[in-house]
């Protein structure tokens, strides 16, 4: 317990949770308004493997159905994850909890302190996490906060899933 | 009801709607981080129903903002963006990016987050989420004739599958979101 009680990025959040959430429920009323646009972060990804495809294969990546639906282009999804980097460094420098490192306490206490693994077990996450967003049309702040305000069905029934998913691999990777 | 026509968007310019996605993206950022769900620790906590923060979160800002976006979408104020209920598509996408958020412990917005606190495994994480994007748009064609269609019921919300108002559905899920909340924070198992 000291051990974790000790690392920035192991303690409990700085600001209560609940109002962390109330706020963030503002933040998608005020994007409405402005922008006329709702939070979300997995199209970014998208748009960036979609920007990458048109240059390395530009007529392979054009031919392919959801790129021809949703054109690669610097858009305002791409901006706000980028800024979500910004936004989170600025927290966690005021807020003393910088962590500066490649592997999570949690992690290496269970797995040990080899690096790639780790790595290995982020990128296939990252991979099954983009390919399930998109085929569920949306993610954790798409479905799961903007969708459900607005009381979408499938952003319900997505959210839902989501959990079930990680729960089903969580305890067998760290509690079986 | 239309509110196109008087839709911020076409107010703003494209470079001031870019400007906006970046200062709204920083305050979102701000605000994962504070409340917690940039780190690892917190979100495989929540997959393990060990540490409530998440549900936290999550919960008040669907209670905030959805009793929020009710008012401002009755004024006339802000569209809906609803997206397309796919039983199939949501169910099995829901399970495998489920299954990719306990693999990474970050999802694609507080994976960011992650990075910006100094997680720098965040990037093996963003970088998957690139290629999966890419390996998804592969399958997307095939994927549009064979799986979405199952149970595509298109823009359907709680209240038109429910035949209930939405008016008693924003007050009463309020209320049980209220609820729920108080036993979350009763019932915190940290």
């Amino acid at each position: 317990m000291n051990e974790f009680m000790i690392d920035p990025g192991s303690t409990p959040a700085a600001w209560p949770p609940m109002l962390v959430g109330a706020l963030l429920g503002v933040l998608v009323m005020l994007t409405l308004v402005v922008a006329n646009r709702t939070l979300g972060a997995s199209s970014a990804y998208a748009t960036i493997a979609g920007l990458i495809g048109r240059a390395l294969a530009p007529r392979h990546t054009q031919s392919l159905g959801y790129f021809k639906k949703k054109t690669p282009a610097l858009d305002w999804g791409l901006m706000l994850v980028t800024g979500v980097v910004a936004g989170a460094f600025l927290a966690a420098w005021s807020g003393g909890e910088l962590t500066g490192r490649w592997l999570p306490p949690m992690w290496v206490a269970r797995f040990g302190p080899e690096v790639w693994p780790r790595l290995a077990t982020a990128f296939a996450g990252g991979v099954l996490m983009a390919f399930g967003a998109r085929l569920a049309g949306g993610c954790t702040s798409g479905h799961g906060i903007s969708g459900t305000l607005q009381l979408s069905v499938g952003s319900w029934l997505s959210v839902i899933c989501f959990f079930l998913g990680g729960m089903a691999v969580a305890f067998p990777i760290y509690r079986w | 009801m239309d509110t196109r026509e008087s839709a911020p968007e076409q107010r703003l310019s494209k470079p001031a709607r870019l400007a906006s996605g970046l200062a709204f993206g920083v305050c979102f950022g701000f605000l994962l981080q504070k409340g917690g769900v940039a780190k690892f620790e917190i979100l495989i906590g929540a997959l393990l129903l060990e540490d409530f923060t998440v549900f936290e979160v999550m919960l008040s800002a669907i209670l905030v903002g959805m009793l929020g976006v009710h008012i401002l979408h009755a004024r006339g104020l802000v569209e809906l963006h609803i997206k397309p209920t796919r039983y199939a598509a949501n169910i099995i996408g829901g399970l495998v990016f489920g299954a990719g958020f306990a693999l990474s412990a970050y999802c694609p917005g507080t994976g960011a987050a992650a990075l910006g606190q100094g997680n720098y495994d965040a990037l093996a994480m963003m970088t998957g989420m690139v290629a999966g994007s890419y390996l998804f748009a592969e399958a997307s064609a095939w994927l549009a004739r064979r799986v979405e269609p199952i149970g595509d019921r298109g823009e359907l919300t709680l209240p038109q599958l429910t035949s209930v108002p939405k008016a008693v559905w924003v007050w009463g899920l309020g209320a049980v979101l209220i609820v729920v909340l108080a036993l979350l924070k009763t019932a915190s198992p940290s």
